[in-house]
């Protein structure tokens, strides 16, 4: 018996019955609402949908062909990049020196966790007022300093400020994951490669950073979807996609194209090709990193 | 247990009271979008109509920004649960018209009201903005505004520059921003709220310039652009230079550049006139004057056109809500309440007799900011070019032109260059929304 690996339920019925109102949930929260965005996609419809054409794959040609949707694809692969990187760096860099403290630990931890509570759009809000050109603090310090910051009609600038709200949202939630690999590295394995002579920065090379592996790809995808779909708000609430379409990413032209300029079936296409591209990099993700991932 | 005998017998009390008076009382659901003391306006309205009368019951709801009103009306009428009444702003209006068969026109409710409907007492750049090509009203105006120009008079002094005397053209306007700039009396000259419903929509206008064709798309919903004729790409060109050195500068895309004229960085703005409860706020020692013209265009300074919001109508209500709307918009339009309105919120009064009598009480000799935005407005018979601008997409147009704007002022592009794009741009999301 205690060989036998699978479990068997001597009642048929039970496991479905017991699936049940998981399976609905998926099916009215993801399936349904992912079914109605494809059915939208190949139509096209006045707002108030008095008329409704079927145009097959006409919404998506267009949606492709638009030299604005080749640049929001740039834009949201260069701010998903940056803001995973700086969020995963930081996190991992404090979390490391966070282990090292001796007093005091919880502190520091309760601490560098709090950010993360704060909702998308109020973290937003909260840089925005730290950098707004004409009400920020610390905007007018950097003015002060002779350097021209203007968010507002400089797309760079702009880039960086959504980035800087994104990735410190984030960090909090991957430092707690960090500090938790940490603990399982056994001390033995550190302590004694610190006898055979290995320095701090050989020690977390060779021996910690290939340990958190594991902890850093799970990290890799939860910020990748983190920067392509919680990052909305942040966006909303600071540039608005702006300026020109600088900071304009993919669920932020899904929101503005169906919601602002009411073309239901040209955001329908894009949110189905968003799918599509969260779905194959996930699958990237596990087929090609993981195999690289040792999990101890 | 006393307590507890007391608090049920009052909860059945309230049972009761709420079904008797379901049976009695129509109900009418109103969406709006006003905020902050906008919105204690919109509730006192509704409490004041309720007591009024005993038939009807108007219940206002708030559901966001402008636009995700808007967008809320539209979702709730595709789940078949649309509201009576539905606040839409401006630029929504040419949405709201091209759904015929979603929308009820005022015009035939209020008639339903039993008492006669005339449009000649309301003010007419306000009916006409409002109206199909035909002349029937399709909306009713709640809250009008018009863009005019504010500058802060301590700046002016400072500068040397004469703070009884505001500058008329957008050239004195420049040349008074680079004195400011120039004087240190302040660090930036001019800035601009809105720059496309102010310095495109209403610049096209003021100076009567063509904006689009087929009167900007009031004769009909074929629309082409025209914003970049040469006296659009001189004034662009000029704000753009100025933008250079910081003389202008830029505040975002709809009133956020407001902020800079309270906080005394900017020393003059052009603005909405339903902004002036902010400037009054902060306490400024400030001045205004009409939005300034461009001195070489013939027949300027023309009319200017409304913005704000109106009230819209869904369709396939009950006669019965349909009286309660029209007893409700009839309520409005009374003089003391339109007099008030006008008085309080600094929206234009919607009926002539408001304005007639606001100006006898002698209101506008002790508060001249706000008759500028009616005189603006009513100044000349609007031509064909200061009608009003009605675009199917109006909201993504005005997106485009503020992206090329954004790219222009950030030096990524000339005037020419930037008003061409909004042009090519535009014309085409025109075209897409007309399913051509």
């Amino acid at each position: 018996m205690a060989s036998s690996s699978s479990v068997t339920f001597p009642n048929k019925l039970l496991p479905y019955l017991l699936l049940a109102p998981q399976l609905a949930i998926t099916f009215i929260f993801f399936y349904w609402p992912a079914s109605q965005a494809i059915h939208q996609s190949v139509l096209r419809e006045d707002p108030f949908g008095l008329s409704t054409q079927f145009v097959g794959l006409g919404n998506f040609r267009r949606v492709i062909s638009d030299p604005n949707y080749v640049n929001s694809l740039q834009v949201t692969v260069i701010f998903s990049v940056a803001t995973a990187l700086i969020a995963m760096g930081l996190a991992l860099l404090l979390a490391v020196m966070a282990d090292k403290v001796i007093s005091g630990k919880g502190i520091y931890r309760t601490l560098l966790i709090w950010p993360y509570a704060v909702a998308p759009a109020i973290a937003g809000m909260l840089w925005l007022f730290l950098f707004n050109p004409s009400m920020g603090s610390l905007a007018y310090l950097v003015r002060s300093a002779g350097y021209n910051w203007d968010p507002l009609l400089n797309g760079n600038q702009a880039m960086v400020l959504v980035v800087s709200a994104a990735a410190w949202k984030q960090i909090s939630y991957n430092f707690l994951f960090f500090v938790a690999g940490l603990q399982s590295i056994p001390k033995s394995l550190i302590e004694a490669a610190a006898i055979d002579g290995a320095g701090e920065t050989k020690r977390f090379w060779t021996i910690v950073f290939p340990l958190l592996a594991p902890t850093t790809f799970f990290l890799l995808v939860v910020n990748t979807v983190y920067a392509f779909f919680d990052t909305f708000g942040i966006i909303h609430a600071v540039t608005g996609g702006g300026p020109g379409k600088a900071t304009e990413t993919l669920v932020y032209k899904v929101y503005n194209d169906g919601f602002v300029n009411l073309i239901l079936g040209d955001s329908a296409a894009q949110s189905v090709i968003l799918m599509v591209i969260v779905i194959a990099l996930t699958a990237i993700q596990f087929r090609y990193v993981e195999r690289k991932v040792h999990y101890g | 247990m006393n307590y507890r005998g007391t608090s049920l017998s009052l909860a059945l009390g309230i049972i009761l009271a709420s079904s008797t008076s379901s049976f009695a009382v129509t109900e009418i659901s109103w969406w709006h979008a006003m905020t902050g003391a906008n919105n204690e306006v919109v509730e006192t309205l509704s409490k004041e109509f309720n007591e009024s009368q005993s038939e009807y019951k108007v219940v206002p709801v708030f559901k966001g920004t402008y636009p995700e009103a808007l967008n809320a009306g539209i979702a709730a009428f595709r789940a078949k649960q649309a509201p009576d009444i539905l606040q839409v702003f401006d630029a929504g209006t040419g949405v709201m018209m091209a759904a015929e068969g979603a929308i009820k026109p005022v015009a035939d409710i209020l008639s339903m009201g039993g008492s006669k409907f005339d449009k000649t007492q309301y003010l007419p750049g306000i009916v006409a903005y409002y109206s199909k090509p035909d002349g029937t009203m399709l909306s009713f105006p709640y809250n009008s505004s018009s863009p005019i120009l504010f500058y802060n008079k301590d700046i002016f002094q400072k500068a040397g520059l004469d703070a009884s005397n505001p500058p008329k053209t957008w050239t004195e306007v420049w040349d008074a921003a680079k004195k400011i700039k120039a004087s240190g009396a302040a660090p930036c000259g001019v800035t601009s709220s809105w720059l496309t419903w102010i310095q495109t929509e209403n610049y096209a206008a003021w100076n009567n310039l063509q904006f689009g064709t087929n009167e900007n798309g009031i004769a009909s919903t074929d629309v082409e652009l025209k914003i970049n004729s040469p006296v659009f790409v001189k004034h662009f060109q000029d704000m753009a230079d100025l933008a250079k050195d910081g003389t202008f500068k830029y505040g975002g895309r709809t009133s956020e550049a407001k902020q800079l004229f309270l906080s005394g960085e900017c020393g003059i703005t052009a603005e909405s006139s339903g902004g002036l409860g902010d400037v009054v706020k902060s306490g400024i020692n400030f001045g205004t004057s009409q939005l300034p013209y461009e001195a070489d265009a013939p027949g300027a300074p023309q009319n200017t056109i409304p913005g704000g919001a109106s009230l819209w109508v869904f369709a396939g209500k009950s006669d019965e809500q349909y009286k309660g709307v029209a007893a409700f918009f009839t309520f409005l339009s009374k003089t003391d309440i339109q007099s008030r309105l006008h008085q309080v919120s600094g929206y234009l009064p919607v009926t002539l007799a408001a304005y007639e009598a606001t100006k006898k009480s002698g209101f506008y000799d002790k508060n001249p900011a706000r008759e500028i935005p009616i005189k603006q407005m009513m100044g000349k018979a609007p031509t064909e070019n200061s009608k009003g601008v009605r675009l199917v997409n109006l909201p993504q147009v005005r997106d485009i032109e503020n992206e090329e704007f954004e790219n222009m002022l950030a030096g990524k592009q000339t005037a020419q260059e930037a008003l061409d794009n909004a042009v090519k741009r535009g014309n085409a999301a025109i075209k897409q929304a007309l399913g051509q």
